[in-house]
This record gives C-alpha cells, structure tokens and sequence, in this order.
C-alpha cells in the first residue's frame, strides 16, 4: 500500500494505492492528517486501492471532518464499487463528496 | 504456492456475484466431526462445508447438537475426532497462537449478546479492536460508530448494557461481531425471543451485510420463518447426525419425517421402551 502525495493547481491529491486494511490504515490516516496541514484543498483518489476495509474508510472519516473543521474542501474519487457499498451501509455515501474522476474531484475543490 | 485463505484479502461481494456457491472457495470445511460429554456421543461423524459469501443455517431441535457444532467452529470444545478446517487451517490441530490469528477473522454475536455489563455501548462495540489492533482510539471510535449506524443504534454511545432493549442487545452484539469486518459472521441465534418486526429487522440485518461485504455467515436457530428468509442452504441436524445440507426449497421438499416434523414444528413420538421406561423412573439408569 502506498501514499502518494502531489499538488494539481492549488490543492493537493493523495493516491492510494494497494489494500487499505488494519494494518496499512494507520499509515493512510498519517498522509491524509499531514496533507491537510497543509489547509489546501484535498482530493483523496483511490483509483488505485485494490480493497478498503472500515479502518480505512474511518480514517477518511477522520480526515474529512478534520478538513471541514478547518474550512478546507476534501472530496474523494474513483470510489471502487466494493468500497461503495461498504460506505452505504453506513450511509457514508451521503456524507462524503464523491466524484467518479480525478478531473472532476479536481473541478469540484 | 497459493497464498493461504487466512492471510489473502477477502473477496468482495462484487467479486463474488455470478459465481454458483459450488464453486466458490469453502471457508469453512468440517469432515467427519465427532464428539463426546463423557461416554455420550453429541456430534456424529458431521461434515459440511460452508463458502465464501454464503449464508448457512444450522437448524435443529434442542438437543440436535448445534450449539456443540457451533462450540467447536469457534475453536471452543476439541473433537473426539475429524477436522475443522477454517480459511484453510485445521483448528483442531494449530497453536493457540495460530487459532488467534483465524480468531481475528470471525465476527462472533452471541446469543445472550455477551456484552460487558460495566462498559457502555461504545466501548462494548470497541472491545475487538482493543484486543486485536494498535489502532488509534479516534479510528476505532469511528469504525465502532460506523458498525452502531449499521445496526440502527446510532446515538446511543454512552447507554449502558442493562439499558437496553432485547433487539437493541442483539443488534448491539452484531456491530461488535462486524466491528473488524469478518471473513466469517457466526450468529447464535440472532432472533430468538424477539418480537416479529424486530426479527425480521435482525435478518434484513444479516442480508445487507453479506450483500455489501461478502462475507460468509452461519446461523445457528431454530426459528424456521428466518432460516428460509436469510438461508442459501441449510444443514439440519437431528441427534447429532447431519440429516440434510439442502437449499430452503430442497429442504422443504425433503421427505424425511424428522425433517418434516422439525419444519411443521411437530415432536417426535419416542418409541417407548417399558423397561427403560421402568428404569429411568426408578433412577437405576443413573447407576
């Protein structure tokens, strides 16, 4: 699993790639939390994310609520359908922005 | 080499979906189980096998032996003989230390719920993830949240154990059984004792999460009108013996007059034995 972080524009994008689970989460929640410090916009693209599990999709909990709290916009893309329903059941869905590409994440921020 | 089941990420529901549960890989498989209290034989010569993504219920009477099959598939009792291979690993022949690693795979709602009455609901959900990870404690809050919305108990963080509902307990002991996203979900039964509305809640329950994370469940109840809602087959046991491992349709069709009367809810007639009878009044079969 790896974190990849780039700035496009004025925000920045974190790809994720590989799993996502119990282990690798911690490492994921660092990147996002550390991007953000930043406080420029966040595109989180998981294009690349092979499985997700709920520690990881809690961590982009975490760090979509820090980015609301400062004021910054955080969207995630290429949501895998696994991934997708995990986050409905939840209800997730509703809460997170999400858009299918990283061109349209990078349009909405 | 293949890498094995217990380590391999899980497939998910997507990946699942058209392939027939025939051939799909079993996550669980028991061959020839055989087990005693004492000289008693309770499980005879049981084997089954359960699949990814699939819902298989255990019915049986009491006394059938299911609670004791179920015992064993949590790796708590030992055989007499046979094996149990879960994600792969024969249970009755590994290490503790190996039967924990699986442990941290299986999702476990108890039928009592089992949750710890000095805790609150939170920490009760959170309790697997303590046990089993380094994670952080807002993740964990987040991830035992998440599973509470799952289960409709939204909110209610700081209620503790005896302020609950009996639907509230058995929904609360399902979020902590998916809290670490099991490869397998063991439900004892989830519903019993629950009025209508809340069971059918409980078993929509178990359908949505098999169908958002393909994991595999078993069921172990007695209440038929949930077993043929939730069940891709079921295995019906009678005096510690597998009668059938059958869709619900096939199981329905299936003459046997045990399993017919277990499905119309009709008791056995025992064959009466007078001297056995005669025996057991008298208390000289204890001797």
């Amino acid at each position: 699993m790896t974190v990849d972080i780039t700035s496009r524009g004025g925000a920045r994008v974190a790809q994720l790639s590989g799993e996502v689970d119990l282990e690798r989460s911690p490492a994921v929640r660092r990147a996002l939390l550390d991007a953000l410090g930043a406080k420029a916009p966040l595109v989180v693209d998981l294009s690349g994310v092979s499985y997700i599990d709920s520690s990881g999709i809690a961590s982009l909990v975490e760090a979509y609520q820090t980015a609301r709290k400062q004021g910054t916009a955080f969207v995630l893309c290429a949501v895998s359908p696994a991934a997708l329903r995990v986050m409905q059941l939840a209800r997730l869905d509703k809460v997170f922005d999400i858009r299918a590409t990283l061109d349209d994440a990078l349009a909405a921020v | 080499m293949a890498e094995p089941a217990a380590t391999r990420r899980p497939p998910t529901a997507a990946e699942l979906e058209g392939i027939p549960l025939d051939e799909r890989e079993a996550v669980i498989e028991v061959e020839n189980l055989v087990t005693h209290y004492g000289d008693r034989k309770i499980l005879k010569d049981v084997s089954l096998a359960v699949r990814q993504g699939e819902i298989l219920v255990i019915m049986g009477g009491s006394g059938s032996g299911k609670s004791t099959l179920l015992n064993h598939l949590l790796g708590l009792l030992k055989p007499t003989s046979g094996t149990i291979r879960m994600l792969g690993k024969d249970i009755t022949r590994i290490s503790e230390r190996e039967y924990t690693e699986i442990r941290k795979k299986l999702g476990v709602a108890f039928q009592g719920g089992a949750l710890f009455s000095s805790m609150n609901l939170l920490d009760n959900i959170m309790l697997p993830l303590y046990e089993h990870t380094d994670l952080d404690r807002t993740t964990m809050e987040i991830m035992a949240r998440m599973k509470m919305e799952v289960v409709s108990l939204s909110g209610f963080d700081r209620l503790m154990p005896a302020e609950l509902s009996g639907g509230m307990i058995k929904r609360a002991a399902l979020a902590r059984a998916i809290v670490m996203d099991p490869r397998i979900l063991f439900c004892d039964e989830p519903s019993a004792g629950l009025d209508p509305v809340v069971a059918a809640a409980i078993d929509d329950l178990i359908l949505s999460l098999r169908a958002a994370t393909g994991m595999s469940v078993v069921v172990v109840t007695h209440e038929l009108e949930s077993a043929f809602k939730i069940a891709d087959r079921i295995c019906v046991l009678d005096k510690g013996a597998v009668l059938t491992i059958a869709s619900v349709p096939e199981v329905k069709a299936n003459p046997d007059p045990r399993i017919q009367n277990l499905l119309n809810r009709r008791t056995e007639e025992e064959v009466l034995d007078p001297e056995e009878y005669l025996r057991r009044l008298t208390g000289e079969s204890q001797s």
